[in-house]
């Protein structure tokens, strides 16, 4: 398959049969997060980079023979690795015996979340978390780094105006609908955000719709329009702002005789210590995600655009 | 009254079952985008709200039922907006239906299905 | 009940994921997307159901508004020059007809 458009359609689909099939596994964070990113926004972004690089495939120019053995020797070598390893979901593997365990029964205690896999993410893995959102920062830079536009002139910014007023004048149902729409999905991403404790949720996931939600208004209402409305400024400073939320709680923590992002010394009560850290580093990844999935966007659009 | 509300229940959730039932075939059979996206357009939004309003009979609580109205309520809002959004944008970007198609070629090629 | 419209909606999904495959424009493929969305917020909600979590609602709903994000995002850079000045889409319609 020639078409690249094609693939990503289908990419799209792969993303939500893989969604029901976490669903159906009884894994709802994972189905939710595949869902905001591997369907939605995922599909997007591949979207505006086809259309920078052109839409089908080029012919190959070489024979990548050697880059196959190669990958077929790291392959055995890691099939090869896999045989000491336990059996799939056998009972006395060491993740059954030691972690998980512990997570399930003293989890509701030490943090007081009924939603395990958030107390794991935020609490207990926090450093694998701000690793995470460390690299999702590091994206946004670069892509600020290699694709930023620089300003244009202001004939070109009146000529580009007119092609999407007039653009845009014709979806009128389009527009309308966004507008109502809009609202809910902003709010409904704050719901994510802070029902994450006692919910599947989180802050990837809210930072992901709500990225969408500003998408979808510079999708329709054109990309002038949507810069006007979030200052591009405002954006680049709150995507280091999330960043340095998280690093700033663990370092009070060092601050009041505890070890990095250990949330015990936050309060005076270990529970709600936990309860204000894991607030506090889930906002900070979500104004990370969401900032950066915006700076890609515009960058990636405007940079086709030529604004 | 439990008796009718199930039974209520159970019918909307057959006559949505058979709605979507009837979009495959149609997104599977017919002939060219735009009959098959009349197909889908139109069972899409009934039969989802019909399997919809069947959830919603079955689990009378607050939080759920609530949810479960947001969901009709937005599926009743995009479904029929996407298929109007797709429908325009093909015809602009000079996708013939196949009925225009058949007369331009002066009927010669009418004996397709 | 639930289990029957849960299969009916599987079925509905692999005619989709078909006509998404063979479909000969890119207008096909959209619509099969589109449709799979919809299928997918229904079959989410209903296994929710079989399962006894309603939980499940919150995917559901951010399904249903991913799914309007993304189609009108992909009719969004169908409409840009690239993509209407293509060989492919000129060929697939003439193929067609």
């Amino acid at each position: 398959m020639r078409d690249l458009f094609a693939v990503v359609m289908l990419s799209g689909i792969f993303g939500l049969l893989s969604a029901s099939f976490f669903v159906a596994m009884d894994a709802v964070d994972v189905a939710f997060t595949e869902a905001s990113v591997g369907a939605g926004i995922a599909s997007l972004l591949m979207l505006t980079a086809v259309t920078l690089t052109g839409r089908s495939e080029d012919s190959e120019r070489h024979r990548p023979m050697w880059a196959l053995v190669v990958v077929f020797i790291t392959g055995g070598l890691l099939i090869y690795g896999t045989l000491d390893m336990p059996y799939f979901g056998s009972a006395d593997a060491p993740i059954h015996l030691h972690v998980a365990p512990r997570y399930i029964n003293d989890s509701m205690q030490e943090t007081g979340l009924p939603n395990i896999v958030t107390s794991v993410l935020a609490s207990y893995r926090g450093f694998d978390t701000f690793g995470e959102v460390v690299v999702i920062f590091t994206a946004g830079i670069g892509v600020l780094a290699l694709l930023r536009v620089g300003r244009r002139s202001g004939i070109h910014r009146v000529m580009a105006d007119s092609i999407f007023y007039l653009m845009h004048e014709q979806h009128l149902i389009l527009r309308i609908t966004t507008k109502i729409l809009i609202p809910f999905i902003l709010l409904f991403a704050l719901y994510v955000q802070f029902h994450g404790d006692f919910g599947p949720g989180g802050g990837f996931q809210a930072g992901v719709i709500f990225a969408a939600a500003i998408i979808l208004y510079a999708m329709v209402f054109g990309l002038p329009t949507a810069r006007r409305v979030v200052n591009r400024t405002f954006v680049r400073l709150l995507s280091a702002a999330g960043v340095l939320l998280y690093g700033g709680v663990g370092v009070v923590t060092m601050l009041n005789g505890g070890n990095f992002l250990d949330y015990n010394v936050l309060a005076g009560d270990p529970v709600a210590g936990q309860h204000l850290g894991i607030l506090l580093i889930e906002l900070g990844v979500g104004c990370t995600v969401a900032a950066v999935m915006v700076i890609i966007f515009f960058n990636f659009s405007g940079r086709r655009d030529n604004l | 009254m439990e008796l009718i509300v199930d039974i209520s229940s159970a019918l909307c959730l057959l006559l949505g079952s058979f709605l979507c039932l009837s979009g495959g075939v149609g997104i599977m059979r017919l002939p060219d985008f735009y009959t098959r996206m009349h197909a889908v357009g139109v069972t899409d939004t009934l039969g989802a709200g019909l399997i919809l309003i069947g959830l919603m009979l079955q689990n009378p609580e607050g939080l759920v039922e609530i949810k479960l109205l947001l969901i009709l309520v937005m599926t009743l809002f995009i479904s029929p907006v996407a298929s109007h959004a797709l429908a325009k944008a093909a015809l602009r970007n000079h996708l013939v239906p196949l009925s225009d198609r058949n007369e331009n070629n002066g009927g010669t090629e009418s004996s397709k299905p | 009940m639930l289990i029957a419209a849960t299969i009916a909606i599987l079925v509905v999904m692999i005619l989709g994921i078909i006509r998404g495959i063979t479909g000969p424009t890119l207008y096909d493929r959209i619509l099969a997307v589109n449709m799979f969305g919809t299928k997918t917020v229904l079959l989410i909600s209903l296994l929710g159901f079989v399962m006894g979590r309603p939980d499940f609602l919150d995917i559901a709903i951010v399904y249903a508004l991913i799914n309007f994000i993304s189609i009108i995002g992909v009719l969004h850079f169908s409409d840009s020059a690239v993509f209407r000045h293509d060989p492919h889409d000129s060929e697939s319609t003439t193929k067609e007809s």
